[in-house]
C-alpha cells in the first residue's frame, strides 16, 4: 500500500515539476516579448545570431535535403511505377517535402545543430558568471542575450525549411529525371498542377514557424535554466535535443490533423 | 565619516538554511573595506544583496540613501549604474575582445561617439597596464590579465562603488601584488568606495582600511587591520594565523569514530 502511495506521490511530484518548468518557460517567452523592443535597438546582435543559427546551419540542411530528396525520388519511383504513374513522382516528392519532411526534418536538424549550441552557450555564460556580470552592469541578459537569439531562430527556421524543401525537390529531380529518366515535363508540370499554394506551401510554412518557435524557446530556456556546472550544462543540452525533437513530432501531428484532414 | 552603504539588522537565508543573522555593516565613502571569513560563510551573498540580486528576509541594505530591495527594476538598475563589480574569475564576455569588453558598459549606458569611447577604453586599459592587449580575446589571457581586464571594465563608468569578489583567488604572487596595488590606487583616484570579499589575510591587511570578519552568520569581529592584529578573539587569531584547529574545527560534525567504524 505504501509503495503504491509513494508511486502516486512521485507521479504527482514529477507532474508538478514539469508544470513548473513549463510555466517558467512561458514566463521567459513573455519576458522576451517585453524586452524585444530593447533588443531591436541593437539589431546587429540579432543579425549576428542569424548568422550563427541560420547561415552556419546551411551545410547540414542542404546536404540532408539533397539526400532526403534523392531517397524520396527512388522510393517514390519504385512504388508509383507499379501503378503506372511514375510521372507523378514530382508531386509526391514536392508534397512530401513541403507538407511534412521540409519543416519536420529541418526542425530536428535545427534542434541538433543550432539548439544545442544555444543551450550550451547560454549555460556556459551562466556558469562563468557572464550573465550575472551583465545584470550587475544594469544590462538585462534577456534583452542582450536571449531576445536576439529568439528572433534569430524565428527568422532562420522558416527560411531553412524553405531551402530544405527546395533542395529536396532538386534531389528528387536529380534521381527521377536525370538518373532514372522520368519525363522532365511531366515531373514539373504535375508538380505545378497539384501543389497548392495556400493549402500546401502556406501550411508547411506555418508548421516551420511553429517548430522554429518551439525549438528556439526550448533551447533558450534550457540554457537559461541550466545549473551552472559542467554536468548541469551537459544535461540541459541533452534535454534540448530530446524535448525539441518530441515537441516537433507531437506538434506536427496536431498541426497536420488540423490542416490536412 | 559618511556612509555610502549600510547594512542594518540584515537576515538572509537560502531556503531553510539561515546564512546571515542580524548583520550590521557600514561602508564609508572613499574607504577600502574587506569582508573576510571562511568559505561558504556568505561573503559573496553580501555583495549580491548590495547589488540587489538577492533580497533579505529582514533588515535592509541602504545604498546612497536608497533601500535597494524596495526599488523596482529600473530603480535597482539606476543604483547598479553607480557600481562596478569584479567577479571571482573575471566573467569577461568570451565572444568580445578585451577592447569590446571594456567598451561594453559605455556602449550600453552612454551615447558617446566611438572615438571618445576608444579614448576612454584605452585610458582604462592603460590604468591596469593592458593597453597592449586590447585586441586579444579573453581566451588568450592569463588568469591575472583577465582579472585586470575585468577590473578595467568594472571601472569603465567611473563608479562610486567597486565590489571585488575574491580578487586574489588563483593568482600568482606577482599578479596578486598588481591587483592589490590597483585596488588601492583606483579607489583613491576615483574617490570610490571599495568592498573586497576575500580570505587572503596578508594581502588584505596590507591595504584595507576596515575589515569585517564573518563567522556563523554573524559579524564575529570588525576593525582596522591594526586593531584586528591585536585582537585576542580566538576566531580572529585562528583565521589570521592560519591555525588548523580552533573555534572553526578541523573535523566537521560527525558521529563517534568508533560507531562509524562499527567497532
Amino acid at each position: 500500500m505504501n509503495n503504491l502511495l509513494n508511486f502516486i506521490a512521485s507521479i504527482g511530484f514529477r507532474f508538478r515539476e514539469k508544470m513548473t518548468r513549463l510555466g517558467a518557460g512561458a514566463r521567459l517567452f513573455f519576458l522576451v516579448l517585453i524586452y524585444s523592443g530593447d533588443s531591436f535597438k541593437r539589431i546587429h546582435l540579432t543579425i549576428r545570431e542569424i548568422y550563427f543559427t541560420g547561415v552556419l546551419s546551411l551545410t547540414i540542411i542542404v546536404v540532408s535535403a539533397f539526400f532526403v530528396g534523392m531517397v524520396l525520388g527512388l522510393q517514390g519511383y519504385y512504388t508509383l511505377e507499379k501503378y503506372g504513374s511514375s510521372e507523378a513522382i514530382g508531386v509526391l516528392v514536392a508534397l512530401a517535402l513541403v507538407r511534412e519532411l521540409g519543416p519536420v526534418v529541418t526542425a530536428l536538424l535545427f534542434a541538433g545543430r543550432a539548439g544545442t549550441a544555444i543551450t550550451a552557450e547560454i549555460g556556459l555564460m551562466k556558469a562563468t558568471e557572464q550573465l550575472s556580470a551583465m545584470e550587475v552592469m544594469a544590462v538585462s541578459p534577456i534583452a542582450r542575450i536571449i531576445a536576439p537569439r529568439f528572433w534569430a531562430g524565428m527568422i532562420s527556421m522558416p527560411i531553412l525549411a524553405a531551402i530544405f524543401s527546395m533542395v529536396g525537390v532538386l534531389g528528387g529531380y536529380f534521381i527521377a529525371v536525370l538518373v532514372i529518366g522520368v519525363d522532365e515535363g511531366s515531373f514539373w508540370s504535375q508538380m505545378q498542377a497539384n501543389v497548392d499554394f495556400s493549402n500546401d506551401i502556406v501550411d508547411g510554412a506555418i508548421k516551420s514557424v511553429v517548430f522554429g518557435f518551439a525549438c528556439t524557446i526550448i533551447a533558450l530556456f534550457e540554457g537559461f535554466d541550466a545549473p551552472p556546472t559542467a554536468e548541469g550544462v551537459s544535461r540541459a543540452t541533452t534535454r534540448t535535443v530530446v524535448i525539441s525533437s518530441l515537441s516537433v513530432l507531437g506538434l506536427d501531428f496536431i498541426l497536420t490533423s488540423f490542416m490536412f484532414v | 565619516m559618511s556612509k555610502l552603504i549600510s547594512i542594518n539588522n540584515l537576515s538572509f537565508s537560502y531556503g531553510n538554511s539561515l546564512l546571515h543573522k542580524d548583520i550590521n555593516m557600514q561602508f564609508g565613502r572613499g574607504k577600502v573595506s574587506a569582508i573576510m571569513g571562511g568559505s561558504g560563510c556568505g561573503k559573496t551573498t553580501i555583495l549580491k544583496l548590495i547589488a540587489g540580486q538577492l533580497s533579505p528576509q529582514s533588515g535592509k541594505v541602504v545604498v546612497d540613501d536608497q533601500i535597494v530591495h524596495e526599488q523596482d527594476r529600473d530603480g535597482i538598475y539606476n543604483i547598479r549604474r553607480k557600481m562596478g563589480m569584479l567577479f571571482q574569475h573575471g566573467a569577461l564576455f568570451t565572444d568580445l575582445s578585451v577592447f569590446d569588453n571594456v567598451a561594453f558598459p559605455m556602449r550600453e549606458h552612454t551615447n558617446l561617439p566611438e572615438n571618445i569611447i576608444k579614448d576612454l577604453v584605452l585610458l582604462k586599459l592603460n590604468a591596469v597596464g593592458l593597453r597592449g592587449a586590447q585586441k586579444k580575446m579573453p581566451s588568450e589571457l592569463s588568469g591575472g590579465m583577465a582579472r585586470r581586464v575585468a577590473l578595467a571594465r568594472a571601472i569603465a563608468l567611473d563608479p562610486d562603488i567597486i565590489m571585488y569578489d575574491e580578487p586574489f583567488a588563483g593568482l600568482d604572487p606577482i599578479s596578486m601584488a598588481v591587483i592589490c596595488d590597483l585596488i588601492r590606487t583606483l579607489n583613491d583616484a576615483l574617490c570610490a568606495t571599495s568592498i573586497i570579499v576575500t580570505h587572503d589575510v596578508a594581502e588584505t591587511f596590507s591595504f584595507a582600511d576596515y575589515i569585517y570578519f564573518l563567522a556563523d552568520g554573524e559579524v564575529a569581529a570588525e576593525g582596522s587591520p591594526k586593531q584586528l592584529l591585536a585582537s585576542k578573539l580566538p576566531f580572529v587569531r585562528q583565521f589570521i594565523h592560519s591555525e588548523k584547529d580552533g573555534p572553526v574545527p578541523f573535523h566537521v560534525e560527525a558521529p563517534a569514530y568508533k560507531a562509524d567504524l562499527e567497532l
